[in-house]
């Protein structure tokens, strides 16, 4: 049997910290948000050669960027034997000789994300650990599925199991302005969703600007997300730094307006750990600590695991990896 | 530390960058440097330390340059600069081009010795300066190459002094040395006492880029070295970037000299903050704006003006970034603030700030390491009045205000000495388009601050100096006019005859003030006779308060500026024929002045008034081509109030010379017509109250050049003075013009044929404008 690394504090967001409660739609806030694009873009251009850590700082960061990734797979060709593979990455994430030399015996990955159809092999597949399942739901990716559909589906996948759910918004609601509508179908869906976690995936590269991401955000906080999510890894352009800092900008509004902290999930393109050194860069110094756990920032990736891996292996020894030395997930 | 623990605490941990190349190049020449002249390091002598301000630690000895080896320099450059003029730009471009590709390919090299010598972040020396260094490079050898085709009437200027600070040691040198480099000139320069090591690196690299010898020198030392360089004989231009008081000293010592000037000094930069700004992006902009390299910036927004409505929630997130600034080894890679250059410069920053009684002081809550570091700060609730809010403190210290109206925004944030940037945040388009124009700075940053290019003009107004630098604009500051000069002759009044003719009803000449005739304010007047001892008028003597009524005058009339340039056009042509509907009387006049036919010199003022027009709506800005999604807009906008010492010798041709540039540009000025011959202006000014023009847009003082200029040069409140006279006035304008550092454009006692070319045309249009470069980043 593995050792949990304090199970409860870092594996079970809802432990952690009170859910987001959510609150009446402020439109006056909402029109009020500005996103300067260029400014944004600089920001971000600036952060790479702002922030490095290396060595055993690299190690430990990457160590932590694993106990936020989202393990993924979202493919039509899903099996319940591919998504048991998943799983048993998702427990040994780094081969156990390395975890011991690192002394981080019993890390996992934050969580593992499956579709629906997939979520009670997974919860299974996971079973002993307090690894959660995440179910992508209402229609995913499109969210274009009848609104019934997509509102039983939350209650399915939740019946099955799962305890986070990420669900699409209608990127029509924002493409329209139809803040109202948008408001309405968020708070629906976190009530569908009960003791479950709730991450709103906004699918930042079809909402055409800044602005609307940083409205669309601020929405779906209001409507009581205890996530906003950047992509579902299937629209043209994914998780990006600019809209990371959009988003996570309007995250540290809501705290100071309400308090309350709601977590962030970039998700798509993010393969390398460097990537992922940055992402947690950005998240130290605009957010701080906290949103550094699980309970506040995961990663939705595939491949990003893979590098990380390669790159531990590296501090271990001195040499670079290989692929093929790390177990397939 | 164990990974675990880090896993927990997540730290940032060190990320050293290694400084082992640079020792070994430092220890390559044993730690100690001579001059570089005439293409080698001369013997290393009367040696003083440069040190690492983040370690205190000698990095090398330097070679403090005496009155002897300025001399060799400027020997050196000499000797080498005609058989450099005379390569085609092609060969110069290619010399230029070579020097890009080195600085790129010791890019590492050059910025951790940049960072090691000045304490700055070597993520700026790296990612900023060094890139920035190639890019001027590389501009330039494009302007060594095109320079013949476009600008075939220009000549290089001879030897160039370079006296540069420590804030961008290696950027300076760029700033200085490509464009006088591509228009043909040899170079002085003089890098500052505490960063003189990436100027010697980057001469010693030069021979690899195939520079000839002594085409660059570089002479280290102190202040007493670059004074030496400023005062040398056989200098013919100096260029200076550093502290106003030293400007001032420099704009005094070199008054009359001959030798050309630009001077780019300090500031206390406006950073406009209106209430629908991305407040979080202003918040970061500061971050690059007063928090790049320490403060130590000439052009760094300092002055914080926030709008009411938005100022505590700005403020409480500005201390949120602030604290999470951090500050510390400046070859760290994990770090936003480096050290402070020299102790020296760290006392003088707390010593201001220690002295602040009426505001409140924040510091950031960052870990201050040990050493010659201060944190950033910011400081509130001061006046307009306090000495924070005025002086530059050229550290990590931001000073802010609040401000209720766009209108009021100007205001506070043109109420300075200084001109050099102005940063403005606003979402609205019609906003920050409309501010920019409005706020007395040579560069205006929109939702953006700090930027930078090769292609984009870069210079003050007021006390932060005159001249540019970068662009066709900065080369142009490295070029005179291609002309066989000759002395110009002291003119002479006609003295009184000992036997008059008096004919005629009396018809006494006023000055022009304010749209209206003025008697001067002495009470005394000269009678001017013609050569046949024929008395002409009498002409009043103006003295120094003359020539403040009419400043005051030339300033209610500063709506000028803001009429189109169609209206100003419409006007000029107006008064050229009312002038033409007058020529006869006028051509008798000037025959009676000058004992010469006067039909000719009133065609070609009527000709001159109509190019002039033609001019007024044609001196077209541009759009440079910077390297950023956005547009950045030089706009040649007016100096503002124009002082000018007219010619004596075509008395009306010669003020219409002056007059109509100033003017069409949109400028307001205060003329002295000739000396000698000061009838024939006038007479004008009935011209020009029948023309439409308004009030006070052109005021006309008479009386003698020599006790006007005094007042005119050093009036505070007059932007530019340009003297034609035949008086060896020169010096003194200069000199006198040092008090508010305004530009001056004089003869040095040269003559210029005021019917030919040299008479009219972009020289006096460039002189009449101060470019004003806009950065529009923009996207959505």
């Amino acid at each position: 049997m593995q050792t949990l690394i304090e199970p409860l504090k870092t594996q079970l967001p809802q432990l952690a910290h009170l859910r987001n409660p959510g609150m009446p739609l402020d439109l006056d806030w909402v029109a009020s948000v500005q996103a300067n694009t260029s400014a944004i873009e600089r920001r971000a251009a600036s952060l790479g050669g702002r922030r490095s850590v290396k060595k055993e700082f690299q190690a430990a960061w990457l160590l932590k960027a694993i106990s936020v990734i989202d393990l993924t797979t979202l493919s039509g060709d899903d099996t319940p034997g591919r998504v048991q593979r998943l799983c048993a990455k998702a427990r040994q994430p780094v081969s156990e000789a390395m975890l011991e030399r690192l002394g981080m015996t019993g890390l996992t990955t934050g969580a593992v994300c499956v579709y629906h159809d997939m979520v009670e092999t997974a919860v299974r597949a996971l079973e002993g650990t307090n690894i959660p399942v995440a179910a992508v739901s209402t229609g995913f990716p499109a969210g274009l599925s009848p609104y019934r559909l997509r509102i039983a589906e939350i209650g399915e996948s939740v019946k099955a199991g799962a305890r986070e759910i990420d669900i699409v918004i209608s990127r029509r609601h924002v493409l329209t302005q139809n803040w109202h509508a948008l408001y309405d179908e968020m708070c629906e869906m976190r009530a569908n969703c009960g003791d479950a976690h709730v991450k709103a995936i906004l699918a930042t590269g079809e909402l055409g600007t800044l602005r609307n991401v940083a409205r669309a955000s601020l929405i779906c906080m209001m409507a009581g997300a205890d996530f906003i999510k950047t992509s579902t890894g299937k629209e043209g352009v994914n998780a990006t730094l600019p809209v990371t800092l959009t988003m996570i900008r309007c995250i540290r509004d809501y705290q100071t307006r309400t308090g309350t902290k709601v977590g962030y999930k970039p998700a798509g393109g993010i393969a390398k750990a460097k990537d992922a050194l940055l992402y947690q860069a950005l998240m130290k110094d605009e957010l701080g600590h906290a949103w550094l756990q699980p309970d506040l920032f995961r990663f939705g990736a595939s491949s990003l695991l893979g590098d990380i891996e390669r790159q531990l292996e590296h501090y271990l020894t001195g040499n670079y990896s290989a692929a093929n030395r790390h177990a397939m997930g | 530390m164990t990974v675990r623990d880090i896993f927990d605490s997540m730290a940032y941990g060190p990320a050293p960058e290694s400084n082992a190349e640079v020792l070994a190049w430092l220890a390559g020449h044993h730690a100690q440097f001579g001059h570089w002249i005439d293409g080698k390091f001369t013997t290393p002598a009367n040696m003083f330390e440069t040190r690492n301000p983040a370690t205190a630690a000698v990095l090398a000895n330097v070679s403090h340059g005496t009155a002897a080896d300025v001399d060799l320099a400027v020997a050196a450059a000499r000797r080498a600069q005609p058989k450099w003029a005379k390569l085609s730009g092609h060969q110069r471009a290619k010399v230029l081009y070579a020097l890009a590709r080195l600085v790129q390919k010791q890019s590492r090299l050059f910025a951790v010795l940049e960072s090691m010598d000045n304490g700055k972040p070597i993520r700026e020396a790296r990612d900023i300066d060094v890139p920035l260094v190639a890019r001027h490079f590389y501009y330039h050898a494009g302007l060594a190459q095109l320079l013949p085709s476009e600008l075939p009437d220009q000549q290089p200027l001879g030897v160039c002094g370079a006296v540069i600070p420590w804030n961008f040691p290696l950027l300076m040198l760029a700033w200085k040395v490509a464009p006088a480099l591509a228009a043909g000139n040899t170079v002085v320069l003089k890098p500052a006492q505490y960063t003189p090591l990436t100027a010697l690196l980057f001469a010693e690299l030069s021979r690899e880029a195939g520079l000839p010898k002594g085409v660059l020198n570089i002479i280290t030392g102190d202040g007493e070295t670059g004074a030496g360089l400023v005062a040398h004989p056989d200098v013919n231009k100096i260029a200076f970037t550093g502290s106003t008081a030293v400007g001032r000293k420099i704009r005094e010592v070199t008054a009359g000299s001959g030798k050309a000037l630009t001077l780019e000094l300090g500031g206390k930069s406006p950073y406009i903050v209106f209430d629908d700004a991305d407040i979080d992006s202003a918040v970061e902009g500061l971050v690059d704006a007063i928090w790049f390299n320490q403060g130590q910036v000439c052009c760094a927004g300092s002055r914080l003006l926030v709008q009411e409505g938005i100022t505590d929630v700005f403020h409480a997130k500005l201390k949120q970034r602030m604290d999470g600034l951090r500050i510390g080894d400046p070859l760290d890679k994990c770090i936003d603030i480096g050290a402070i250059v020299d102790p020296k410069q760290l006392a003088m920053i707390t010593a201001l700030v220690d002295g602040c009684k009426d505001g409140e002081v924040y510091h950031s809550a960052c870990t201050l390491p040990s050493g010659c570091y201060y944190p950033p700060t910011l400081i509130t609730g001061l006046s307009a009045a306090s000495p924070l809010m005025q002086e530059e403190i050229f550290g990590p210290v931001l000073v802010s205000m609040t401000f209720r109206t766009p209108e009021e925004a100007v205001q506070l944030a043109n109420n300075t000495k200084y001109g050099l940037a102005a940063t403005v945040w606003t979402e609205n388009i019609n906003l920050a388009l409309d501010i920019a124009p409005k706020l007395r700075a040579g560069i205006v940053w929109v939702n953006a601050t700090n930027l930078m290019d090769a292609a984009a003009g870069f210079g003050g107004v007021r006390e932060s100096g005159f001249g540019r630098e970068g662009g066709w604009e900065g080369l142009l500051s490295y070029l005179k006019p291609a002309l066989k000069t000759r002395p110009l002759p002291t003119a002479k009044a006609v003295s009184a005859p000992t036997t008059a003719e008096v004919v005629g009803l009396d018809r006494t000449a006023k000055m022009f003030i304010g749209g209206k005739q003025a008697r001067p304010d002495g009470g005394y007047s000269r009678a001017v006779w013609s050569s046949k001892a024929k008395l002409l008028g009498h002409v009043g003597l103006g003295n120094r308060k003359d020539i403040r009524n009419a400043v005051e005058a030339a300033h209610a009339a500063k709506g000028w500026a803001k009429s189109t340039a169609h209206a100003r056009a419409q006007i000029l042509f107006y008064i050229a024929e009312n002038l033409s509907a007058r020529s006869t009387e006028f051509a008798a006049r000037l025959r009676d002045l000058t004992g010469k036919p006067g039909e000719t010199e009133v065609e070609a003022s009527i000709q001159r008034l109509f190019s002039y027009a033609a001019w007024a709506d044609k001196f077209d800005g541009a759009v440079k081509s910077v390297p950023i999604r956005g547009v950045a807009l030089a706009m040649n906008e007016p100096c503002g109030v124009i002082a000018a010492l007219c010619p004596d010798e075509a008395p009306l041709l010669g003020f219409i010379s002056v007059m109509a540039p100033a003017i069409a540009m949109g400028n307001t000025c205060v003329l002295v017509p000739s000396e000698t011959a000061p009838l024939a202006a006038t007479d004008f000014y009935q011209v020009l109250e029948t023309s439409d023009l308004p009030g006070g847009v052109v005021n006309i003082v008479t009386g003698t050049h020599t006790e006007l200029a005094k007042p005119m040069a050093g009036h505070m409140d007059i932007d530019a003075m340009w003297s034609f006279s035949s008086q060896p006035l020169s010096g003194t304008i200069e000199r006198t013009a040092a008090s508010n550092i305004k530009r001056t454009w004089v003869n040095h006692g040269l003559a210029r044929d005021w019917y030919g070319p040299q008479g009219e045309g972009r020289e006096f249009l460039r002189a009449a404008t101060e470019v004003k470069t806009i950065w529009v980043p923009y996207g959505e």
